[in-house]
């Protein structure tokens, strides 16, 4: 299972395994990572699952689609340059490491 | 004042359950659901969780765990059956009894059954929980043939889900248009367009008349006589709220259980949230019944509010989404009333917003494939900014930098 650092607006860091295939924004939720908000469930529509992706991995997702690109510009903690949705992130061996920071809020 | 007892356990139900321990409510606190499953999202059953191989574990809110950290006593897979507002107390479907000091009803919807002879055929569904979305997906993988009964959000996520599958699909409708109750008819007409061309057979102003199941198979019936075959029929003709429980205990219900703005229902000991109400907004001068997520977290956090004797009024932009093929549909606002379109774009670029105004009032924005004219109407809407129409026409203008 790919491991992933998430580290909190307050620095908290934490390491969760999330199964190949999920969303890091589901895997974030079921860790009961309070950072996410996800009200659409996944389905780009709410940007309130905001990350900010370590510039190192960057390279290493796929290009966001149009439709994540335009709610980046909608998220409540302005994007930065390496600023991605989470639901729109898949987990995969490729990932095992990631690391992300999450925003001070969501909404 | 503990105990406080949430009814229902979807979006709204975990919210207020949710709100309550971050505004510091630490006494005991007990989420009951009629469903087994923990709390877990809707929104994807209808679109990714029918598409892909995917865990039901995906779809929940909250891990198991988190429950029990935050001291929330589940009571799921039992329904209540009785509120007894003397002597605070609810009976479930198992006997037992819970008592309350403060109340939270978030009893949702029920899907609208088909009202003809033969729907209580086996292979006519329904998509409402997370139990149907699992039926309805092993049923889609033994069919190839499928009809769809309305033509509203659900009915039109699941025509583009079975034709991703390569099923033979057929969406019956019985207005004139499809979504018609929630967008304008350009709107319809562009939707209508994309199934169309994405190979679905769309059938409006059809009435059915029967599910009717003879030598050559199951069929769908029309008022004209016509049989349509199918092999697997899914219904998605609206929903009902869930009132019996509060009527029945004497709490104001009309097509919905009827709260002010504070979430509040006629007894003061009980709030309410989600599809299930009636309710004030302060941005609107009439009651809406919503069902949406927007509505569910937000009002529900309203009806925490209110328990915790922090009351603050309900006052935020309804919005909603729907994804089809690649189309993904936004709206924000309530279009009712609206005498003028301004369209943003054209259809036929795949990407065009529809702004409904009433005089010069902007009501609501639908955007499709625009998630940014959605974003930023969503603010102007709640903050009430005045937005020209020849603004809104000019694709050149950057709404963002409109305030």
């Amino acid at each position: 299972m790919p491991k992933v650092t998430l580290i909190a607006h307050d620095g908290t860091r934490r390491e969760l395994d999330i199964p190949s295939g999920w969303s890091l924004m589901e895997g974030a939720v079921q860790n009961d990572v309070s950072g996410i908000v996800a009200e659409c469930g996944g389905g780009c529509a709410c940007a309130t699952c905001h990350v900010v992706v370590d510039p190192n991995w960057l390279a290493k997702l796929p290009a966001p689609s149009a439709t994540e690109l335009d709610l980046l510009e909608c998220t409540a903690v302005p994007r930065q340059a390496n600023s991605r949705l989470s639901c729109q992130i898949k987990l995969s061996a490729d990932l095992d490491g990631l690391i992300v920071q999450l925003p001070e809020r969501q909404t | 004042m503990p105990p406080i007892v949430v009814v229902g356990a979807g979006q709204a139900g975990l919210q207020v359950v949710d709100s309550l321990r971050r505004g510091g409510y630490t006494d005991a606190l007990t989420l009951i659901g009629d469903e087994t499953w923990l709390p877990y999202q809707r929104p994807p059953l209808s679109k990714k969780f029918l598409l892909e191989e995917m865990d039901p574990a995906r779809l929940y809110f909250r891990p198991a765990a988190h429950f029990s950290k935050q001291d929330v006593t589940l009571r799921l897979g039992v329904s209540v059956t009785r509120l007894n507002r003397t002597t605070c107390e609810l009976t479930l479907s198992d006997g037992s009894t819970v008592h309350y000091d403060r109340l939270a009803l978030a009893t949702g919807t029920r899907v609208r059954t088909l009202p003809v002879p033969g729907a209580d055929d086996p292979r006519v569904c329904y998509l409402r929980g997370l139990d149907d979305a699992v039926r309805v997906k092993a049923r889609l993988v033994e069919t190839s043939r499928v009809v769809i009964v309305g033509a509203g959000f659900i009915g039109l996520e699941i025509a583009a889900v079975a034709r991703a599958l390569g099923k033979e699909v057929t969406v019956i409708e019985a207005q004139g248009r499809v979504m018609p109750r929630v967008v304008a008819p350009l709107v319809s007409a562009y939707f209508q367009r994309v199934h169309e061309s994405h190979g679905v057979r769309v059938m409006t102003d059809a009435q059915v008349q029967a599910v009717v199941n003879s030598g050559a198979g199951l069929a769908v019936r029309l008022r004209d006589a016509t049989e349509i075959p199918a092999e697997l029929i899914i219904v998605g003709i609206g929903v009902v709220p869930n009132t019996e429980l509060a009527a029945a205990a004497g709490i104001i219900c009309d097509s919905g259980i009827v709260v002010d703005e504070f979430a509040r229902t006629n007894d003061p000991a009980i709030v309410a949230a989600g599809d299930c109400t009636r309710h004030r907004n302060t941005l609107f001068a009439e009651p809406h019944r919503l069902e949406s997520v927007q509505n569910a977290v937000d009002q529900a956090k309203v009806a925490a509010a209110s328990l915790l004797d922090v009351p603050v009024a309900y006052a935020q932009v309804p919005w909603f989404w729907s994804d089809q093929y690649d189309v993904k549909l936004q709206m924000t606002g309530i279009s009712t009333g609206y005498d003028e379109l301004v369209l943003r774009g054209v259809p036929e670029s795949g990407a065009f917003s529809v702004f409904y105004y009433a005089g010069e009032r902007l009501l609501a924005v639908d955007s499709i494939n625009r998630p940014v004219d959605h974003m930023v109407a969503r603010r102007w809407l709640l903050a009430g900014t005045k937005i020209a129409k020849h603004s809104a026409a000019d694709v050149a203008v950057d709404l963002k930098s409109v305030i």
